[in-house]
């Protein structure tokens, strides 16, 4: 693979000194697997309006955590902090601490910490340039130099896309589905080799069948990937992930593994969420 | 009672109704009207020698307006050098850093130079570029014209950019672009069709100016080579030559009216056509 270009931030996340969850409130699992993201007493304003309470969260490397919670929680404020998209609207900030291997977000340089760390939107946002383009737009402004062309079938294919459009890579991004357009979106955010992918609702405007593509994908991502996902849909959470965090106005309840937060919630406000009672 | 009101209400239905459709029409009808006189006229004289040949001395019948339509085009290239880049520049810094006082000021002011008659800003180019070298020139015509570009390039480029979901912007930024990137890379380009568009309307709107030309530009009988020279411009020639007492000059007023009139229309055309293959904003 072309992980050579990248090499730089590879050894900086094994250098990077191996944080545990050391800060977790809540016992996540015995196993030891290392600490990608780790989000220590986050609150998040608007403005005056603060969305998220005193959050914080680990992140594992390697597994897939969803976010769910009723809407409005906060939950798309809490991964748009993680790679400060949230910058871009004004008047808002944060307190708190995040740590991406060991170091603080803020301190990062935010273009190579978005490079790390990849986001798919809820809405599919494809460029209005061709297939190809869409897929080399993030190596070329990272100034990557070795062979577009391989890249870009790579991704393609890791977002299970690359039979449906190899015979017209040159055509509009815009004139494909709904569901293709969402997989060209994350080939796109796959094709500079993130540590770590953000997906936002990436199925909400999906049939099952794509869908079930998506989280087919997702969970072959999962070896040289750290995944957060938002979902609405308890079933995707249930099926496609390893750790299941539950929001409710702005504030962390829980956060397990999934199979145990499903099985055996320990707060009856999770209980009640999960089996449909509100939200 | 009831069906008194109903009655009444129908019948002001109707008188509304064909009020605003007689009003439309009247619009339409001196479109087509303007439309249809210059064709008659105007292809009546219209022949070979009007694209090829230098105007005549007074007196003699024949000739042509070769180096008013070339001067027209040099005009509007000079205003298009002039105008369109700082126009393009002003609109992407109010579409993309425009919440603050100053832009607020900028897109004031902006409008307030939309609305300034094109004889004001004639005087204007005069005093800049005639007065300070003691003789009319192409330039001195640009300059005029330049201004005038400026405003609505100005705000359709602004309009545009506005337009562009700011999703586009975020799956960009997400990517590790900069903003300045990410306007050059993604929003320009997204926004480029209607841009462009703006632009050529722009200039399809100075090509019928004539008084910021009359002591701008002037005109001329001959060629006029390079740009510091008084050139000829078919609005201006169109308006020398109409109220001249000469049979064949407003015969060949006409002619340079409607091919004035034939380069707006396909500007305008080309314009609508850019915008529709692209899918951009439909309704310009
Ligand atoms: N740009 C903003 N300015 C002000 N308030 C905002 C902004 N974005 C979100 N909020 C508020 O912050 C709170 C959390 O919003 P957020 O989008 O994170 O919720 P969410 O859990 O993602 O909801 P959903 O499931 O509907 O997407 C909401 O009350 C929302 O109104
Ligand atoms: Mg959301």
């Amino acid at each position: 693979m072309s992980s050579a270009a990248y090499g730089d931030s590879a050894t900086a996340a094994k250098l990077a000194p191996q944080v545990r969850m050391m800060d977790s409130p809540l016992a996540v699992s015995p196993k030891e697997a290392p600490v990608r993201f780790q989000i220590s007493h986050l609150d998040f304003f608007y403005g005056s309006k603060q969305a998220v309470f005193d959050l914080s969260l680990p992140i594992l490397a390697n597994k897939i955590t969803a976010l769910i919670g009723p809407s409005g929680c906060g939950k798309s404020t809490v991964l748009r902090t993680l790679n400060r998209m949230n910058e871009m609207i004004r008047h808002s900030r944060f307190t708190g601490e995040i740590l991406l291997d060991g170091q603080d977000i803020r301190r990062l340089e935010v273009a190579g910490l978005r490079r790390r760390v990849g986001m798919v939107f809820q809405r599919p946002n494809p460029f209005p340039k061709s297939i190809y383009d869409n897929v080399a737009y993030g190596l070329r402004i990272n100034g990557y130099t070795g062979r577009l062309d391989n890249m870009v079938e790579h991704s393609l294919r890791r977002a299970a896309l690359w039979d449906e459009v190899k015979d017209q890579l040159h055509k509009s991004a815009l004139a494909l589905s709904g569901g293709q357009q969402q997989r060209l979106c994350i080939a796109r955010a796959l094709a500079v080799d993130p540590e770590v992918l953000l997906l936002d609702e990436p199925c909400s405007a999906l049939d099952p069948v794509t869908t079930a593509k998506i989280e087919e994908l997702l969970f072959h991502l999962k070896d040289g990937c750290t995944i957060v996902i938002v979902t609405h849909n308890m079933q995707q959470a249930a099926r496609a992930s390893d750790f299941t965090a539950f929001m409710l106005d702005g504030k962390l309840i829980e956060h397990a593994e999934t199979s145990r937060l499903f099985t055996t919630p320990s707060d009856p406000r999770t209980e009640a969420y999960i089996t449909g009672r509100f939200g | 009672m009831s069906s008194l009101r109903l009655g009444w209400r129908k019948t002001l239905n109707a008188v509304m109704l064909t009020l605003t459709g007689v009003a439309a029409l009247a619009v339409v009808s001196v479109l087509l009207f303007i439309f249809g006189y210059l064709l008659y006229h105007g292809g009546k004289s219209l022949n070979w020698d009007f694209f090829t040949k230098l105007p005549k001395p007074v007196g003699e019948t024949g000739g042509g307006m070769a180096n008013a339509i070339v001067g027209s085009l040099k005009l509007l290239l000079l205003a298009a050098l002039m105008g369109l880049p700082v126009g393009l520049m002003a609109g992407v810094y109010l579409a993309e850093f425009g919440g603050t006082t100053f832009a607020f000021v900028i897109r004031y002011t902006t409008d307030l130079l939309n609305g300034v008659p094109s004889i004001v800003i004639g005087i204007f180019a005069y005093s800049l570029a005639v007065l300070p070298v003691k003789h009319f020139s192409a330039l001195a015509g640009g300059v005029a014209l330049g201004i005038m570009v400026i405003p609505v390039t100005v705000r359709s480029t602004e309009e545009f950019l506005r337009a562009v979901p700011v999703n586009l912007r975020e799956g960009a930024m997400a990517l590790g672009a900069s903003k300045w990137r990410t306007i050059a890379t993604v929003v320009l380009p997204a926004a480029s069709g209607g841009i462009l568009t703006g632009m050529l309307l722009a200039l399809a709107r100075v090509a019928g100016e004539t008084a910021p030309l009359l002591f701008t530009a002037f005109s001329n009988r001959f060629w006029s080579p390079g740009w510091g020279q008084p050139i000829a411009s078919l609005p201006v020639m169109i308006y020398t030559y109409a109220i001249a007492p000469y049979d064949d000059w407003h015969r060949q007023a006409w002619a340079a009216g409607l091919v004035l009139l034939a380069l707006v229309l396909v500007a305008n055309l080309g314009c609508r056509l850019i915008l529709n293959r692209r899918g951009a904003i439909r309704s310009v």
